[in-house]
């Protein structure tokens, strides 16, 4: 029924450092991240056959002239901002189960601190283009048509207006969101790429920071950094003959709100993307909630890793409130959480960084911050107005 | 409502669809497409009726009533633009038909913001070719 269950594996990752002010370009990272991860798996360049560049300025034929891939066979790139590299690993998945391509290169990097913010998103002398200003394609006429009059240019403003009808339907208390700033700092604390190691957050900390967008403050928002990731997927037949023990990529889906385009003309706004990956990347892996060992959730905005944590079903709409508080999320916790620091703590490389961490944990080789005898996770991504995507990975 | 001084803020571009919405607006009327087959308002404007598959539609008359859906207050400005207006809260406004839209209150404070406060129409001549509409406390 789910002809692409375990088809596919992780057999390399790689990161750069994360930093602010790399001296890089973005193709930089990425090429040097990618070099990592094909070390990491033991194969070279020309293993490649595959690439899944991000939508930003470096195309696959970058990645080939530079890798020296002179017989690319799949070359493919998703639109959904930082859900994109989940999704990516679907496409990658696919490709190498069908016979497509064998070895599948997917990067991720950028100067998320050094060149392209997005708090200048829709700022025309700083902007990438299109008619939001510098705002993804789809998203373009929305923004610049309808958003940016009224000064709504920027994510921090957006998912402000999901989490600000959630928190007063539900009265989620700020402790909720403080929960997901602190968990991740603290396992930050135990990894040394982490950009905010050696920072600790405290909930008083978190409580008392300065306003960005009602209700988020500045701990609510994750990092701008530079740096890139890169993972390499192949078969599990090909992965036998590779350095690490293959990480499966169990169960996988993609997630699309309705509509994607225009947050406040969804019927019910807290249905996002997730919600429909969620039920198809679970049953494709057939496992339960329950047997999950660690969430790497995506963690652009703490109320986004609450929205998801109802989507995914770990508690019932309204109540993650109650859901999220006290130890649930540590490391020997219920569920431990974004055990790396994610997008708030550790980097912003859309998420990369969080598939990159699952693998690790998958493998046992997380040092200090290994979730013990770790055999399953799961990793979200989320971008744009909310597409989603989810990967169950197991080793 | 016009501001005497020059209007630095952004504007919409005014393409295709938006066009006809803001050409409304500046003559202070508050218009959403709504499909000529089954009757479904819709905005932002498209090209299809995403409920019949219908491609006929109009530009029908809001009755520019509404409530707030809701909300962020921007505590500090993303574009300069902005930068004299913080804070300031972009909102999300449910108009009887059933559409929604993103708009400025023109006089609730932002301790005042409340899921499902009543609300209506204005219209703001921000320059001589642009109307934005905003909303207003209902009486």
């Amino acid at each position: 029924m789910y002809p692409l269950k375990d088809q596919a594996c992780i057999v390399g990752v790689g990161e750069t450092a994360y930093t602010r002010g790399s001296g890089k370009t973005d193709l930089a990272l990425m090429l040097e991240a990618s070099m990592h991860a094909l070390s990491d798996a033991g194969l070279s360049p020309h293993d490649i056959d595959g690439i899944i560049p991000p939508p930003l300025q470096s195309t696959s034929e970058h990645f080939a002239a530079n890798l020296g891939v002179e017989d690319l066979r799949y070359a493919v790139t998703v639109h959904m901002g930082g859900a994109s590299p989940v999704t990516s690993l679907q496409s990658a998945a696919m490709a190498v189960a069908c016979g497509v391509a064998k070895n599948v290169l997917v990067p991720l990097g950028w100067n998320g601190y050094s060149t392209m913010r997005l708090r200048d998103m829709g700022n025309k002398s700083k902007g990438n283009g299109g008619g939001g200003g510098g705002a993804p394609g789809a998203l373009a006429n929305t923004i610049g048509e309808y958003y940016l009059p009224y000064g709504a240019n920027v994510p921090v403003q957006w998912y402000a207006w999901l989490a600000t009808r959630h928190k007063e339907l539900y009265d989620t208390p700020d402790e909720a969101m403080g929960t997901v700033a602190v968990t991740s700092r603290k396992h930050a604390q135990l990894n040394d790429k982490a950009y905010m190691q050696g920072r600790p957050l405290s909930m008083e900390d978190y409580l008392n920071a300065r306003w960005v967008s009602k209700p988020f403050r500045l701990f609510d928002c994750c990092l701008e950094t530079d740096g890139a990731a890169a993972v390499v997927v192949t078969s599990p037949e090909r992965a036998r003959d590779l350095k690490h023990d293959p990480v499966y990529i169990s169960g996988i889906a993609e997630g699309h709100p309705y509509p994607a385009d225009d947050i406040p003309a969804r019927p019910d706004p807290f249905t996002i993307g997730l919600s429909f990956a969620t039920p198809n990347a679970l049953q494709m892996a057939d496992v339960d909630l329950k047997d999950l060992d660690f969430a790497e959730i995506y963690d652009c905005f703490t109320y986004v890793v609450l929205l998801q944590m109802e989507a995914l079903g770990l508690c019932k709409r309204g109540e993650v409130g109650e859901y999220a508080q006290g130890n649930r999320f540590a490391l020997d916790g219920e569920l431990p959480l974004n055990t790396h620091g994610g997008l708030h703590s550790e980097a912003h490389v859309w998420g990369m960084n969080h598939v990159v961490e699952a693998t690790h944990q998958l493998r046992h080789e997380a040092g200090e911050r290994q979730v013990q005898d770790a055999q399953l996770g799961l990793v979200t991504g989320w971008g744009d107005f909310g597409d989603g995507s989810l990967a169950i990975m197991r080793r | 409502m016009a501001e005497t001084h020059e209007y630095k803020r952004p504007v919409p571009k005014m393409r295709g669809f938006a066009a006809e919405f803001y050409a409304y607006c500046k003559q202070h009327e508050l218009r959403f497409q709504r499909c000529a087959d089954c009757r479904t308002w819709r905005h932002v404007p498209r090209d299809m009726c995403a409920k019949c598959g219908s491609f006929a539609w109009e530009w029908a008359q809001s009755s520019g009533k509404g409530t707030l859906f809701s909300w962020t207050t921007a505590m500090q400005p993303m574009l300069p633009q902005f930068a004299d207006l913080v804070p300031y809260s972009p909102v999300v406004v449910e108009l009887e038909e059933g559409v929604r839209m993103l708009s400025w209150l023109t006089d609730v404070e932002d301790a005042d913001l409340q899921l499902d406060l009543p609300l209506e129409v204005v219209f703001d001549d921000v320059t001589p070719e642009v109307t934005l509409p905003k909303f207003r406390r209902a009486g």
